[in-house]
């Protein structure tokens, strides 16, 4: 079982060159949940989660990890407590899945160590957990989209670590893989409490999945909470300019947003929403 | 997860690792075994063949007749410059072409060679410098260049294509300054004049060598201490950071090496064709992707530099400096490249 950690932001102000992406944000990662970021595009969400990890200095405020300023504690020590799995990342020309899984062991491996036995029991439990095994031996240029984000959920799996950040890890996927890599990431949460941040564009899954939900809005937060709270269809309206019904979905219980566009809309829908709640 | 992985899938896992390293290792081991045999062979071969016997005790620092001379102050010199610009070359390239992702991101194409080229040729035939200086002024050369190429490649991060295009212009421009400073010098030679536009190793005397040799072996282990790194880096910056990589600090140490060894290794046998260039990608295709392959480029580097000078030398009716044979050699690489990354929809 992993540690509880606290993760916090602080007044955190993040920007490129002069322009300001998110400006004065506080935020709190429960610790052992799954947190989802929502937001639209271009809101700041895989900016906040870089600097979550370390990867982008604050311009003003702090991210504070188990009461530690993490863009001051040392690389590889962070990097065995703190994973991310970014939005866009290259695989070298013609690397193995195995080779690829295999480099998330990098901040486990001494200067000039050898690779020893934990690092293969790492890699073989990292690809059976994203059923990747029978691709080991393949050249990830080679697979599909969806084959190489397991394979790439796969590396950050062999790190290890106790918190877990993923953007967008379930672009390319189909349905069955998207609930597939999400139902995956639970488990990790449920048996070993690993702390999970993620981005989610769907926001039915992400309300399915999420513990904790958090909107984002122009570099701001909007809301926080559990999905109830968060998935509103005030919420939807002020953070994406969409109008929407919320119900609740039969499945889980827990909101389901239905987004109300311009097309396809059947006379007198807005009583549908009422009929069917009198129904169930 | 770690609930319980299956014995039988990390025995796989383990398998196949030690697989691909005793690969690796074969390979290394192997290349090492024929740069070693090539050394031994330039060294008794030649107009007068000598002995194993005679070479070994010149080595050993004995006087034998004739050897003493042809082999311990001609091909002796020759044979471990070689070795030193080969390798350092070999390691050097690759090392940018893993850094930068791409092969076309050479030294010897993005105009760093060419600066360490330049300033030696000016530093020679213009202000009659010699030994260290000329490395010294070789060395600031490529550093100063290699920075200019980032700088005006540089645009919200430095992107490959930009920096291969700037550099290769940069280059273009330096090889005519060094084409014009040597037109220009009174007492230059052909051989003087052909090791500064395509690299030699006629004449090579031991004080040329002695500080590529240092900067080889000063250079090398920091280089190597960072492969782990560099193959992080190769899944792009923020994946190399997250995995506990600090970027920015890496790519300064590995730049500064990379360019020293480049600058040594210029300014004692000029910027040997394409050897930079060419080693990465056939130390790749020979380990195979995966593992580091900076000690690979690098035994690669020394055999090509070996062979050609070898080439070079005996293989024609006249002879050719090592710079014109690896020239031979490297240039379809460079079109069968171009022509790839134009086929693959136009960005290198
Ligand atoms: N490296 C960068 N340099 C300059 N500006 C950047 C950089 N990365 C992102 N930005 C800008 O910062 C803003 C926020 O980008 P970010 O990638 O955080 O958005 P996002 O919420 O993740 O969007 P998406 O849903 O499309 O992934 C955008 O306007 C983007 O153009
Ligand atoms: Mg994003």
């Amino acid at each position: 079982m992993t540690t509880a950690h606290s993760l916090a932001a602080e007044a955190l102000t993040l920007g490129y060159g002069d322009r300001v992406v998110v400006e004065s944000l506080d935020l709190v990662v429960p610790a052992g949940e799954i947190t989802v970021i929502v937001g639209p595009n271009a809101c700041g969400k895989s900016t906040l989660l870089r600097s979550l990890s370390r990867l982008l200095t604050p311009r003003a405020g702090r991210v504070v990890l188990d009461g530690k300023e993490v863009h001051r504690m040392p690389a590889k020590q962070l990097a065995r407590t703190l994973g991310l799995l970014p939005q866009s990342p290259v695989a070298p020309e013609g690397i193995t899945v195995l080779d690829l899984v295999g480099r998330g062991r990098h901040p486990h491996q001494k200067l000039f160590s050898r690779w020893n036995s934990e690092d293969d029991v790492a890699v073989a439990a990292a690809l059976e957990a994203t059923r990747t095994t029978d691709l080991a031996d393949r050249a990830v240029d080679e697979l599909s989209g969806g084959q190489r984000q397991r394979v790439w959920i796969a590396m950050a799996l062999a790190q290890q670590t106790d918190l877990l950040f993923l953007d967008e890890p379930t672009t390319f996927l189909d349905a069955a893989h998207q609930i597939e890599v999400l139902d995956l990431l639970t488990d990790l949460n449920h048996s070993r409490g690993t702390t999970i941040v993620m981005v989610l564009h769907d926001l039915n899954l992400a309300a399915r999945y999420a513990d904790h939900l958090i909107a984002i809005a122009d570099g701001r937060l909007h809301t926080a909470g559990t999905p109830a709270e968060v998935l509103t269809e005030e919420s939807v309206r002020a953070v994406f300019g969409l109008d929407s019904r919320i119900i609740e979905d039969p499945v889980s219980g827990r909101p389901l947003m239905l987004p109300i566009g311009r097309h396809h809309i059947r006379p007198g829908s807005h009583e549908w929403h009422h009929v069917n709640d009198g129904q169930s | 997860m770690s609930a319980a992985v299956r014995p039988a899938l990390v025995q796989a896992v383990a398998r196949s690792r030690r697989r691909r390293a005793s690969r690796r290792g074969l390979v290394i081991a192997t290349l090492a075994v024929l740069a070693v045999a090539a050394f031994a062979v330039t060294l008794m071969a030649g107009q007068t063949f000598y002995p194993p016997r005679d070479v070994v005790r010149v080595i050993l620092g004995e006087q034998v007749t004739g050897a003493s001379f042809t082999v311990g102050r001609l091909r002796l010199p020759r044979a471990v410059l070689a070795v030193v610009a080969g390798f350092s070359f070999g390691l050097a390239g690759v090392t940018f072409q893993t850094m930068l992702r791409n092969p076309l991101a050479s030294p010897d194409i993005i105009g760093i060679s060419s600066g360490a080229s330049t300033a030696a040729a000016i530093a020679i035939v213009s202000l009659s410098l010699g030994g260290a200086q000329v490395s010294i002024f070789a060395i600031v050369s490529a550093l100063v260049i290699a920075l200019l190429v980032y700088t005006l490649a540089f645009r919200d991060g430095v992107a490959g294509t930009r920096l291969i295009l700037i550099g290769i212009g940069i280059a273009a421009i330096l090889d005519s300054i060094t084409s014009y400073v040597l037109s220009r010098a009174a007492e230059w030679d052909l051989q003087e004049a052909m090791r500064w536009l395509t690299g030699s190793l006629n004449g090579t005397a031991w004080e040329q060598v002695l500080p590529a040799l240092v900067a080889l072996v000063v250079l090398t282990p920091v280089l190597l201490s960072r492969a782990r790194d560099l193959s992080a880096m190769q899944l792009g910056d923020d994946t190399a950071s997250a995995l506990g990589v600090r970027v920015e600090r890496t790519r300064i140490t590995v730049i500064v090496a990379a360019v020293g060894l480049i600058a040594f290794a210029t300014a004692a046998a000029g910027p040997i064709a394409f050897v930079a260039f060419l080693s990465g990608p056939i130390a790749a295709r020979l380990v195979g992707a995966g593992g580091s392959l900076l000690v690979p480029a690098g035994l690669v580097g020394a055999l090509l530099v070996l062979a050609a000078d070898f080439a070079g030398q005996f293989a024609f009716d006249t002879r050719f400096p090592v710079g014109v044979v690896t020239g031979v050699l490297g240039a379809p690489y460079l079109v069968y490249l171009i022509v790839r990354t134009h086929r693959a929809g136009g960005s290198l």
